[in-house]
């Protein structure tokens, strides 16, 4: 399977033309501020590490970013109808989902890893930059394709997106431990915790072969998921 | 040479049924499927470009199933009612992006070939936001063509076009279908059919009401009976004299609005009206054809056929 050039291209340019991605905008901004008020206060970095670069970077920042770019890649041209254009070319449904995962997936890794990097820079911990864009990354592949997924299987994916980010990662993670194995925070927070070595700046409470197993089990079944929906697409419409 | 065929096709949401057990076969050259709005003409047209699933019933491009089958594009082209185009693009953009995701070999030339057809000058370097309607629809239409398909699909291909871009978009749809394509498209004017097209598929809420050439069904349309309310200075005499007309099937004198009179051949009928007002001196104060909503006429070839 190739990753379509044409698709790529044609889907980032939708994405930047829109003023939705301007959304992505204040939430990075946000991070860094915090941070400096962190770094400016006599909180020690352990204290405001965890919260700002755990629970806002990874666990607001990250989903939010993906959830606004995730259902935007193929639920506009959903939305507008502009869908038909695609649907109606002699291309391999994977490929589609391929291109636009693709696009979802490095939109929101740049926009979430830059930040986060930075702010773990300004608090003079390298190897956590290092863990916090492997962290991020693996978080928006997991997330991206999720919400890729939502979009094709919901006319509001945003709306269920967001719900599952309250409900199931901020809410039932607290009560019900199992519930961390299914929350992709918990997977993102793992993984940058691991490759920072156990920074005290983050928390995680899974465990790492847990992390990667799940998160690529979500990626992977979120892309078969949308593939599957794509390839019995039926343009049902307003008219008849 | 590309066929297209359903055999006892229906879909159906839900409770509506939008296309009701429709069986037939389109081969080269223009068709015309002619239906008031709703009727299921879009319904229709998505299901043989594999957009939608039949509930019920086989279609079948080439032989190979529409419905779930990228691989029918590459032989097929289809122009959506819905207008939407990604504004963010110029028309060139637009007709090249589609080139390149057919995978053309040489997709430049292809999408140049495409857009000299429908001839849109300068204005295809301009953003498709900027297009007016029939701009836009003329670029939809290259865009559809730029792979040479067999099978071409257009859905109200004329709406909102104005007098000059819809000749020249019948030149173009029927000089395609003099080089043996396949061409369906649909409308609710009966006068767009006409011109374009010598075969055509009339559907009426959902079932294939008439089918064949056009002539035919356009003289069942011209011969059915038409209802007039007609005011005049004496409508008792009036009636009196059209009752013997042969071309008068029954008359109504006890109306409000008038003298409601059946005529069962329209031509013949408007001559002799005037014709015996004068020969009978009575004044003629309204003649109003009644009963001429496109979907009764539509309705009349369902009952009639």
């Amino acid at each position: 399977m190739n990753l379509n050039p044409t698709i790529v291209g044609l889907t980032i340019r939708a994405l930047f033309g829109r003023r939705r991605v301007l959304l992505l905008l204040p939430m990075p901004l946000l991070l860094l501020g915090i941070t400096l008020l962190g770094l400016a206060s006599s909180a020690t970095a352990a204290d405001w590490g965890p919260p700002v670069l755990g629970d806002l970077g990874l666990g607001v920042v990250l989903p939010l970013t993906a959830l606004v770019v995730g259902s935007s890649v193929l639920g506009l041209e959903i939305d507008d109808g502009t869908i038909t254009h695609l649907l109606t070319k002699p291309l391999p449904r994977q490929e589609i989902i391929l291109a636009k995962l693709v696009v979802a997936w490095a939109v929101t890794t740049v926009s979430t890893a830059v930040p986060l990097a930075l702010a773990a820079l300004l608090a003079g911990a390298t190897g956590l930059a290092v863990g916090l864009v492997v962290g991020s990354a693996v978080g928006a592949l997991a997330y991206t394709a999720l919400f890729l997924a939502l979009s094709l299987v919901t006319k509001r994916p945003v709306a269920v997106g967001l719900v599952y980010l309250m409900l199931w990662e901020n809410l039932l993670v607290k009560f019900v431990d199992g519930a961390k194995v299914f929350s992709v925070q918990q997977h993102s927070v793992t993984l940058a915790d691991a490759v920072a070595g156990d920074s005290e700046l983050l928390v995680s409470s899974v465990s790492v072969v847990t992390a990667v197993i799940m998160a690529a089990a979500l990626t992977v079944g979120g892309f078969l998921l949308a593939t599957s929906r794509l390839r019995s697409f039926a343009l049902t419409g307003d008219t008849n | 040479m590309s066929t297209v065929e359903l055999d006892a096709v229906s879909r159906w949401y839900g409770n509506v049924v939008a296309v009701n057990d429709v069986t037939l076969t389109l081969g080269p050259g223009l068709t015309g499927l002619l239906g008031p709005n709703g009727a299921g003409k879009t319904t229709v047209l998505h299901l043989m470009a594999g957009l939608l699933a039949p509930s019920q019933g086989t279609l079948t491009v080439d032989g190979r199933p529409a419905w779930r089958n990228p691989d029918l594009y590459r032989d097929l082209g289809l122009v959506t009612e819905r207008e939407s185009v990604p504004g963010f693009l110029t028309g060139w953009e637009f007709v090249l992006a589609s080139a390149k995701l057919h995978k053309l070999p040489d997709a430049d030339a292809a999408a140049r070939r495409a857009m000299d057809i429908v001839e849109l000058g300068d204005a295809q370097y301009r953003r498709l936001s900027t297009y007016s309607k029939g701009m836009r629809q003329r670029t939809r239409v290259a865009a559809a063509l730029v792979h040479d398909p067999g099978v071409l699909l257009l859905d109200e291909p004329f709406n909102g076009m104005d007098p000059r871009q819809r000749l020249h978009m019948m030149e173009l749809l029927a000089r395609m279908a003099d080089q043996g394509r396949t061409i369906l498209f649909s409308s609710h004017i009966l006068e767009e059919v006409e011109q374009l097209s010598g075969t055509v598929q009339v559907i009426v809420a959902g079932r294939l009401a008439a089918s064949g050439d056009y002539r035919h069904i356009r003289r069942l349309m011209t011969n059915r009976p038409h209802v007039f309310t007609i005011q005049s200075s004496n409508d008792r005499l009036l009636a009196t004299v059209l009752m013997g007309q042969e071309s008068v099937a029954g008359v109504d004198l006890d109306t409000a609005a008038g003298l409601q009179v059946r005529a069962s051949d329209y031509g013949t009928f408007t001559r002799v009206l005037t014709r015996l007002a004068r020969a009978e001196n009575i004044r003629l104060t309204g003649v109003l054809p009644s009963d001429e909503s496109l979907e009764k006429v539509f309705s009349y070839l369902v009952t009639s056929s």
